[in-house]
């Protein structure tokens, strides 16, 4: 540390005190140059050091060559929501050099690839070069690796500078690479050349660093795409249909690699789970349509264009009840939008999708930990009310990397709803004199019994379809009948409400606001909640996990002289939503709602609820 | 009646033809569709299949309204026009054991669901795919559909300046393994057909012509009974052989047939007419369907069939047991596996 040599009056010299574990860090590269492994080597370092942390990767709509930004914030605190300023940068990418140092906060750092040309660096900022090139020269690499493997020259660089230490680095490279002795060797040897250049050359003039602690004990680093899928095969997904969409496509992808790990017999090699990549998102819904009415348990997984094409077959399914999963990984939209940022811009439409009447179950979850719990309870509950499930998620929840607690064990036996094989049908007739029609509310829950194909009780079958039809599922048109069937859908559905998942609430003393938010902008409401607090402004916060909501949530709004409703999109529609539900408390909520394509940070939300407050 | 005529009246499944009915139809008297449904009944009835073993499927229109007019017992999804190739796949997944049967239209299949129904047919999902096609919409009340050929007039459309789609052109270029062309006023080729196609184990695709009695009707179009009638060029007289029948080639005459065996043993044996033709041989299928489209001619008959191609199922290693059979002990991994997967994220 050289702190002594700092000029008075420069902000540098206002951070002479360590800063440890609590600065926020965005490395800035091209994309298709191999620096996610490098972040990702960074990210899970610093999380096996037992800090608590999070990446965010802000990445264009393209393959190759465009800026990427990456950014880890430590916290001892243990907050993990999205910062806007940085305290370090390390700029990798010559054409957006420039466009770095306006977001590095007052007595920052730069590290910079020592070829770039910076001119008029900012004065209250630390800037250290990195020989990049020389280093990669040197490394024992082929020459047609070296564009990826430069990168592992921040990474010795920082874990020098910051305080990594280098064996935790090259046992995450271990991990990263599977024990992949080639690849871990190069890269190694570039982190190791990169950190005895730094020890050897550079000053520690920065306060920034890292110490190790026990904050990370019993998490895990997973994205919620992951978490999802492993979620519904341990739900016993039995099919599952998708086409290809950004941000939802590893959803999918970890089928590829989970289903012969967990659904494969051994001995036989024979699957449980089939996964079909349809030719549409219009087939992908078709498929699980027809494998959930069928009695499989399925499910499909997209994003807002595929939603749309979604939209007619999810009608039919609500109407014809038919159980099937859909997976909503929001990104910016309308039209193609933002394809590779986050949003919660779906929320109107999935809960309203389709023509006519209709509303579905939606669930939202807002840790990665809980995309893992959605995964196998949206199964559950789809098949108990034999209806869709539209689980909302979206980009940053998705695809990046969170620390999150441990994957939990599905603590409740499979919920296959009421379902009929050839025995339940030979009982349930006997008792009922023979009465038995596919859509007859013989329980008084709105809920019917279904036989699915395969059963071979001469008196199981029926016919399915989107027209209108009566308790026996036989075609009519009557008005009465339509109304009558109709109806009972929105008993079913409004029957779910107190059985769907609780939402989470963290209250306050003296609090007289609150908050109702929902998904991904919980760590960032956790610690606005905390900025409020420091300023005189306790709040309570609701966190929805489903819809429709349960007397819980319209108590709340209640309960509070004003809500706000915090969201990522442009028109409030979580409060549109609420709105409705509670017409008479309706002026309560207000709206605080951002769409830029970022995750919110606190910052933002405290002093938008503020200035709202301030009003 | 005695129970000697009970014990005739059914089949080797113990049921008789009334099992294998279904709702009174309620498309126009004299459609071609009505005679459809008929010779699937006949077909299944005769095959000694369990009407719990079919289902099935159809999308939007006319044609898709009746699988209700056969198969009562069957379960059965009308699902969204153009898309019950989808619904289908996803269906019969949960049970391999059974037999998909889905009913389309011209428009249907040729318009608005050409993409799914190419798809299904390159997937080769074991199924029968019929296209009751009329070459116009009927339920919307007689516009052009994609089927119907260039020139033709219509009442309120006017003439139809554009070619037809050729849906087992189509199938074929798509890979379908199985091709074939009826007419609805043919019953004895239709069923003979039906039974091969339940037969075969991959996509079995039958284009039946099947005249509109209310908009599409007249004596010189394509798509009429009259047209149908005297323009229809069966390629061979078509025998469908069960596997479990003694009945072998030799009773047909020495040279003049052909055979073709199917996955489950069956056969379908082709009585030679008016031409040497080889059902597999695919570029003679080509070959054929345009020399057709030139003589103005319905082909119809076995147009093409490749029984050796493997289904998709095939590609799926499922278990034993139907999928939608199998408990939760079976589908959820066990607790130790999770514990395994927690500490690969540490």
């Amino acid at each position: 540390m050289s702190e002594e040599t700092i000029v008075a009056g420069n902000p540098i010299e206002q951070k002479r005190c360590p800063i440890v574990n609590d600065f926020c860090m965005t490395v800035s590269t091209v994309n298709g140059s191999g620096s996610a492994t490098a972040n990702n080597l960074l990210l899970r370092s610093l999380f096996r050091m037992g800090i608590p942390v999070s990446g965010k990767n802000i990445f264009p709509s393209n393959i190759q060559g465009l800026p990427t930004w990456y950014t880890i914030r430590v916290s001892r605190k243990g907050y993990i929501g999205r910062v806007a300023k940085d305290d370090i940068v390390v700029a990798m990418n010559p054409a957006t050099i420039a466009k770095e140092a306006p977001f590095i906060s007052p007595g920052g750092v730069m590290f910079y690839a020592d070829d770039l040309r910076i001119s008029d660096l900012r004065e209250d900022i630390i800037a250290y070069p990195m020989p990049v090139k020389k280093l990669v020269k040197e490394a024992d690499v082929a020459p047609s690796m070296r564009d990826y493997i430069a990168n592992m020259v921040y990474v010795g660089v920082l874990a020098q500078m910051i305080g990594i230490p280098l064996d935790v680095v090259y046992q995450t490279l271990e991990f990263q690479f599977k024990g992949k002795k080639k690849a871990i060797d190069s890269n190694w040897s570039v982190v190791k050349a990169a950190a005895d250049w730094a020890a050897a050359n550079l000053e520690k003039r920065d306060p920034f660093r890292v110490e190790p602690m026990n904050g990370t004990e019993g998490y895990i680093m997973a994205d919620g795409n992951m978490a999802g899928a492993l979620g519904a095969l341990y739900g016993g997904l039995q099919f599952a249909g998708w086409y290809p969409i950004t941000p939802a496509t590893s959803l999918a992808e970890t089928f590829t690699d989970y289903v012969p790990l967990l659904r494969k017999d051994p001995e036989t090699g024979r699957q449980t789970c089939a996964v079909v990549q349809a030719e549409d998102e219009l087939a992908a819904i078709g498929m699980v349509v027809g494998a959930g009415w069928a009695g499989l348990r399925a499910m499909t997984s997209t994003s807002g264009p595929g939603l749309s094409l979604m939209a007619e077959y999810l009608g039919l399914a609500y109407y014809a009840e038919v159980p099937v999963v859909v997976w909503d990984v929001q990104r910016v939209g309308p039209s193609t939008g933002l394809p590779t940022r986050t949003a919660q811009c779906d929320y109107t439409f999935a809960y309203f999708i389709s023509h006519g009447d209709t509303q579905y179950i939606i669930l939202i979850p807002g840790s990665v930990n809980e995309c893992f719990e959605f995964g196998w309870r949206a199964l559950d509950i789809a098949e108990h009310f034999q209806t869709p499930v539209l689980v909302m998620s979206d980009l940053d929840l998705g695809m990046n990397q969170w620390m999150t607690p441990a994957f939990q064990y599905p603590d409740q036996p499979m919920d296959r709803g009421k379902i009929l094989w050839e025995d339940d049908l030979e009982k349930l007739l006997a008792e009922r004199n023979g009465d038995w029609g596919r859509y007859l509310d013989i329980d008084g829950d709105g809920i019917p019994y279904r036989t699915v194909a395969g059963n071979r009780h001469p008196r199981s079958a029926y016919f399915t379809r989107g027209t209108g039809h009566d308790e026996y599922g036989r075609y009519n048109e009557e008005g009465d009948v339509w109304e009558q069937g109709m109806n009972r859908l929105a008993k079913k559905i409004n029957g779910s409400r107190e059985l769907l998942p609780k939402p989470v609430l963290k209250k306050r003393d003296g609090a007289k606001i609150g908050i109702i938010s929902a998904g991904s902008t919980d760590p960032a409401i956790i610690e606005a909640c905390d900025l409020l607090e420091a300023d005189g402004i306790p709040v309570d916060y609701l966190r929805l996990r489903a819809l429709p909501v349960c007397q819980q949530v319209l108590d709340f709004i209640k309960d509070h002289d004003c809500v706000y409703v915090v969201e990522m999109n442009r028109d409030g529609q979580l409060q549109q939503i609420l709105s409705l539900e509670t017409p008479e408390h309706a002026t309560r909520l207000k709206k605080v709602a951002h769409m830029d394509g970022f995750p919110l940070t606190a910052q933002w939300i405290s002093s938008e609820i503020k200035a709202q407050e301030a009003k | 009646m005695t129970d000697q005529n009970q014990r005739q009246q059914v089949n080797a499944a113990g049921l008789s033809r009334a099992d294998y009915r279904g709702a009174p139809s309620t498309l126009c008297q004299g459609c071609g569709h009505n005679g459809i449904a008929s010779q699937i009944v006949a077909a299944c009835y005769e095959l000694d299949i369990v009407p719990e073993q079919v289902v099935k499927f159809s999308g939007i229109g006319c044609s898709s309204k009746s699988p209700t007019y056969f198969l009562s017992r069957s379960f059965g999804f009308n699902g969204l026009h153009g898309r019950m190739p989808s619904l289908a796949l996803g269906a019969l997944f949960a049970d391999t054991s059974l037999k998909g049967i889905g009913v389309s239209g011209d428009g249907d299949t040729a318009s608005i669901g050409m993409g799914q129904f190419k798809h299904l047919v390159r997937r080769n999902l074991p199924m029968v795919y019929l296209v009751e096609n009329n070459g116009v919409y009927g339920l919307t009340k007689g516009q052009f559909s994609a089927t119907a050929e260039r020139g033709l007039e219509l009442k309120r459309q006017g003439i139809n300046p554009f070619l037809p789609v050729d849906i087992c052109l189509e199938a074929l270029v798509a890979n379908a393994t199985f091709v074939a062309r009826s007419f609805a006023g043919d019953p004895k080729q239709l069923k003979e057909l039906l039974k091969a196609a339940f037969s075969h184990n991959g996509i079995a695709v039958l284009d039946i012509i099947s005249p509109c009695v209310t908009f599409h009707n007249k004596e010189n179009t394509l798509h009429s009974y009259t047209y149908g009638k005297e323009h229809e060029e069966p390629l061979h007289e078509i025998a469908y052989v069960p596997a479990r029948d003694e009945i072998t080639v030799e009773d047909f005459e020495e040279g003049s047939s052909r055979e073709v065996t199917l996955h489950d043993g069956s056969m379908i044996v082709l009585k030679k007419l008016n031409q040497d033709y080889d059902p597999t041989n695919k570029a003679a299928a080509y070959a054929l369907l345009e020399e057709s489209h030139r003589n103005q001619e319905l082909i119809t008959g076995l147009i093409y069939v490749d029984p050796a191609v493997p289904s998709m199922f095939d590609a799926y290693h499922l278990p034993e047991t139907a999928l939608n059979r199998l408990p939760e002990k079976d589908l959820r991994p066990i607790r130790q596996s999770l514990e395994e997967i927690n500490q690969s994220l540490i």
